[in-house]
Formats: C-alpha cells, structure tokens, sequence
C-alpha cells in the first residue's frame, strides 16, 4: 500500500496497463515529454517510448479520429482530451464513431478506446475547462462513462476502462486531482464497471453522488447525523450505464433519496436518476426524490464559482426538506 | 511582396496520360500492365456502371434503399482502387461501395448496406475495410489512425479513404491530411472532385483554384488528375502507394470527375442546378468510352466481350439481389446484441423485456 493524490493513482494505472499489454498506446496534446498539463502521464515517455506514448497537433477532432483508426489495428487506445470542455470538437468521432462501431459493424469491429479528460470546477480555471458535459456522454448507447471520486478508485476504475473492450470516456474531476491522499495498492486490482459503492451505510435518506458530489454528500452525511439524520451515501462511480439495482435497493430501504451533481439542473443525470427511482420504488417513497445541482446558467465565471457550485449545505439543506417533506 | 495563387495553381497541372480519343498523351507515365490487367480494368467498370444503372431501377422499384450513384466515376473509384493491394486497408465514403466490392464486400451484402440491415455492415474475414462513412470527413481522420497503426506495426500497407469535392471545406479533411503528414503515415486521401456537392458547385465550396493544392496546408504531396482517364488514376495512386509504404507519407489526390445521376436517389433532381451543355459536356469525357477506344486499338476488347461482362453483371445482380431477400429480418435482440461485448445492466433488462416480445 502506499498513500497517493488521485493524480498518482491515474498514473500508476497507465503505468500497469502500459506494462501489461503492448498495445496500449497513450497519446494528446502534450502528455508525451510535458508529461500532461497535470502530470498524469509524468515519466512513462521515459520509461515506455515515443512509440508508446506520444505528443499529436492541437486537434481534439483528429485525435479521437487517431483512436478510431488505430483501433481497428489492434491497438488499445487512451487517449486525452486536455479539459473536457473540448469535447465539441470531438464529439462525432466520440459519439457519432466510436460509440457506435461494434453496431455499424455487426458486432464485427471494436473500439477498445479510454478516453481520459479533466473537468470539474472550483480552482478558478478559464473558460470551457470546468463544465460537466457527462450527461452528453451518458444519452449516447455504445459508451460507458466512468467518473472517480477518490485515488483508489480512479486507478481500479482505470485498469478496468483500459481493458474494456468498448469505449469508455473517464472523466477526471480537477478539484480531485491533489486534494487529498488515499491508501492503494501497489499492484494492480479492478473495480468493475457500472457498480455503484455504498460509501456510508444509512436507513433514513439516500444520498446519490459521483464526482466532486461524493465527498461533500460525505460532509453533509457527517451533518445531518449530527441532527440524527442517518445518510446512506452512494458513489455511482460509473454514471452510463447506471447501478439501478444498488440505488433502487437503498431507496427502498431508506424511502428518502436526494441525488447530487455538480452540472446544472437540466444537464449531468440526475433526471434520468429520479425517472428510474419513480419507476421502480415510487411505493417505497415517502418524499419526493429531490436534486442538488447546479442553477441553469453556463458555467460559472472563475470568481463567481463559489456561490454557484453546490456544496454540502445545499445537499443538507434539501436533505431535510426530503425529511421534512 | 503578392504571394499569387497562380503560382501554387502551376503546381497543380491535371496529370493525365489517355486523351478523349482513347490516345497515349503521356508515353513514360504508362503503366506496365499486362493485356490481362488492361482487360480487368475495364471488365469492373464495366460491370459497375451496370451495377449503378441496375441500383437505380432496384433502388426506383423499392427493392435497394439508400443509393448514391456512381456513373461517372468508374475511373475514379476503380483506377485507384486497382492500384492497391489486398491487405490495404479502405475507408470509403457513402459513394464509395464499387471499391469495397472490388475489395471483396459480396455484392449482396452492400444491397444490405444500402436497405439497412447490419448484416450489410459485417465484412467478411481478410477484407480490410470499413462501412461506408455517412458523416462527410470523418473517414479523413480515422485514415490517420489507420495509417499509423499500420506504420507502428511496420507493415507494408496503406491507408486509403475518398472524399468528394465539397468534403474538401470540412474541418476533418484538414486534420486528417495534417495529422497523417506529421506522423508520416502511409495514407491516400482521395478527394473526387464531381464538381457538385448536391446543388453546390465547387466554386462556392472554395476560393483555391486546385483541391490538390490543399496538400500544401498538410506540407504533404499532392496532384490533380483527370478522374476520367482510368490510367492516370491507376498511375497516381500507384505512385502514392509507393512513396508511403517507403516511409515518405501520404499524399492527396484529387480527381476531376462527374457523376451523371442525381446526388442520391432520394429526391435530388440535378436539372435544377446543371445545365444539359455542362452534361454533355462530361458525357463526352466518359471514361470507359476512352478505355474501350484504346483496348480496341490495341487490338484487346470486343463488344462480345463486353457484352459477356454485361450478361454477367446483370446475372450476379439478380442472384445477390435474391440472396439479401433471404437473410432474416433484424429484431431488437439482434440490435441490443450488437451494442457491447457485455451488456450492461439496462439492456440486459431491455433483452429480456424484447425476447419476451418477439416469442410472443
């Protein structure tokens, strides 16, 4: 075991997947001798290869074009798109490509693709870095989308992304970066996907979180116990395809549930999350499902990100109006 | 100092080597091809200007379904395709299903393709190729990423893909070509220059008096050839199959063609945009017209064997026709099948509530 940020964690995994298969191939804009605009890719130029891991021009288009054609060469591409915010630029080889090959093909042709990004706000970064643009990834059938809340997570998560056979986008909050250490493993483990984590165990109310969510669902668990609000907390970890039958389990334990995101109120997927609960548990409710998200505006400006995330106090706050209800 | 577009345009003369008449204009760019390969060049255009005459009515009769036609084109499609080997790898665009049945994609199988049915997707073993690409330059840079694999594998291989004249204005098209030129990877890019993108000539796609000379913004080689002489086509991607497979890069080609029928056969009437001079014009270019004066001179081709080339086409036609009426219907199971190697938690669910369905 050793203690590393989440960034460390990332880069253990490449390194393990790197090591273990040859066709895993790394490649974006500035991952190779720069090592990543945040050192998520440091040292494995060095130690793997320019064969192996390497720089592209300044064309997300053209990269996620580079997965797809190396793809079908047997390869098992990762590669990066700076900030996630760029996705625009990619999102038909995403999406309108690589989501879809193994269907177009008749399940003859697969895209093994991990496509890794930074997002998430609260370190003041410019403008189109932060945004959440998961709920685009997660309407599209053909991609699972993976977002870790913690280092041993994102290095489980990651061996696994890597060694799915069909395209996995992995988003990688930026706040969660180096905000704090964790105990993982030296050697290499998975964490399968589409399995949700009951992080806190609770029988009065679900919280269901992902990302930078997590850890302030964390916070405003420690609170509301506080009051004697026991909060059962949910990790989704993969966001497409969803853990219904974890979250539909502790709904009808708990017959509470308030879900939590970081993107605004009509993106991320919150609403897909509330859909499945009225669907499956609406007899198991005793209050409305309810969602902490972020106001429906662009993202916020750098200085105005503090009054315009969500954090721990609104999810406390609409934890208990789902009590009070 | 005036950087004058003139001066790059001479870059960029049209490389031809049969003239209208069928005459040799360009004696030392003529090709060695055997009597034999002469005569296979012209049995697949032959066959595929049937092929496209047959569409149309199949397509009219409502036994095809999506269909762009290629007449036209043949020495475009086929002279390229003729110069590549069968372990190249192909990414056509929408008009490009000949190359992929000369490639080895069973004639019924691309009337799958056309009425939509996945089975038109699944291409046999050893045929290196893609499903014809419906969003305009996405093949463009999918070929970077193939040619790139293929040179990390240190394979004598290239990466081919076509694009007509007003995928040259996507964004992809650009990337595609840059991306290849940096890597030095052994990609074709074939950009088929039929001067109309549906309704829109190519004068209102750009301003360059040349599509080849957009090579230049890649750094990479590029040249203009008359898309209506087979040979010159077959010679120029000849060429470009050489120079990458050495490791010297990639290289654009456009060809100056022109399709006779309608953009799709989905509605598009091109008398409200091309004039009857315009068409007569290139109906007088016709490529087999050319090649089939220079056979006979040589003494190589007859109508009976064209004749033959036709009755067979016309039999194989009927016969694929036949075969991809008697593939099973698709059904949602075989759809959802298809989405992942593992199904995930909802579709599982959505196959079990369908398998229900479809037994009932």
């Amino acid at each position: 075991m050793a203690q590393m940020t989440m960034i460390q964690a990332i880069t253990d995994a490449l390194r393990v997947e790197l090591k273990n298969d040859e066709n895993v191939v790394l490649f974006g804009e500035d991952v190779g001798k720069n090592g990543g605009v945040f050192r998520a890719t440091e040292g494995l130029q060095d130690e793997f290869g320019e064969d192996r891991v390497f720089d592209t021009p300044l064309a997300e288009s053209g990269i996620g074009g580079l997965a797809i054609g190396l793809a079908t060469q047997g390869f098992r591409p990762v590669p990066e798109i700076q900030f996630f915010g760029f996705v625009y630029e990619v999102m038909d080889s995403i999406s309108g490509q690589m989501a879809r090959m193994r269907y177009r093909s008749g399940n003859t042709v697969n895209m093994p693709i991990t496509l890794r990004s930074p997002f998430g706000g609260g370190v003041h970064t410019p403008e189109m870095h932060a945004d959440s643009l998961e709920g685009l990834m997660a309407q599209q059938p053909g991609l699972k989308v993976v977002i870790p809340s913690n280092p041993y997570d994102a290095k489980g998560l990651l061996i696994s992304a890597i060694r799915d056979n069909d395209p996995v986008i992995y988003l990688e909050h930026m706040k969660l970066y180096r905000s704090f250490r964790d105990e993982v493993p030296e050697e290499e483990y998975t964490i399968e996907l589409g399995k949700a984590n009951v992080k806190r165990e609770g029988t009065d109310i679900t919280l269901i979180a992902y990302g930078a969510m997590v850890q302030a669902s964390m916070k405003a668990a420690e609170e509301l116990e506080k009051n004697g609000v026991s909060a059962e907390v949910i990790d989704l970890r993969t966001i497409a395809p969803l853990d219904v039958e974890t979250i539909v389990e502790s709904v009808k334990k708990t017959g509470r549930a308030v879900v939590v995101q970081e993107a605004q109120r009509v993106a991320g997927i919150a609403s897909q999350i509330v859909a499945e609960i009225q669907e499956r548990a609406i007899l198991h409710l005793e209050a409305p499902v309810l969602r902490v998200t972020a106001p429906d505006t662009v993202y916020s400006f750098p200085q105005a990100e503090e009054v315009w995330l969500p954090n721990h106090k609104d999810i406390v706050n609409k934890a208990n109006e789902a009590m009070n209800y | 100092m005036k950087r004058t577009n003139e001066k790059v345009a001479e870059q960029f003369p049209t490389f031809q080597i049969l003239n209208e008449e069928g005459k040799v204009v360009n004696e030392e760019k003529m090709p060695k091809l055997s009597d034999d390969e002469f005569k296979d060049l012209m049995t697949r255009m032959v066959y595929t200007r049937i092929l496209d005459q047959r569409s149309i009515a199949l397509n009219r009769q409502g036994r095809l379904g999506f269909y762009a036609p290629t007449a036209g084109q043949e020495a475009s499609q086929l002279g390229s395709h003729f110069a590549l080997e069968k372990d190249d790898y192909l990414l056509p665009g929408y008009r490009d299903v000949p190359q992929l049945i000369w490639h080895g994609l069973p004639l019924y199988k691309a009337f799958l393709w056309s009425r939509g049915h996945f089975a038109g997707g699944q291409m046999p073993e050893g045929v290196h190729a893609m499903v014809p690409q419906i969003i305009i330059g996405a093949q463009y840079v999918q070929t970077a990423g193939v040619a790139l694999g293929m040179k990390k594998r240190g394979e004598k291989r290239v990466a081919v893909t076509y694009t007509g004249d007003g995928g040259t204005s996507q964004g992809d098209f650009y990337e595609g070509m840059n991306f290849a030129g940096a890597f030095d990877a052994p990609a074709i890019f074939i950009a088929q220059n039929n001067r109309f993108a549906i309704s829109t000539p190519v004068e209102k796609q750009t301003k360059a008096e040349t599509l080849a000379q957009k090579a230049v913004a890649a750094g990479i080689e590029g040249i203009q050839v008359d898309g209506m002489d087979v040979l010159a086509v077959y010679v120029a991607t000849k060429e470009a199959r050489e120079r990458a497979i050495n490791g010297e890069g990639p290289t654009l080609i456009e060809t100056l063609t022109y399709r006779y029928g309608p953009h799709t056969m989905a509605g598009d009437d091109p008398t409200r945009y091309r004039t009857k001079d315009l068409d007569s014009e290139w109906e007088q270019k016709d490529p087999l017209v050319r090649f089939r004066k220079f056979l006979e001179d040589k003494g190589i081709w007859s109508e009976e064997e064209e004749n033959e080339v036709i009755e067979r086409a016309k039999e194989e036609i009927k016969a694929a026709i036949k075969e991809a009426d008697g593939v099973p219907k698709q059904k949602v199971t075989d759809l959802i099948g298809n989405m992942y190697e593992t199904l995930p938690q909802n579709l599982q669910e959505q196959m079990e509530e369908y398998k229900a369905k479809e037994s009932k």
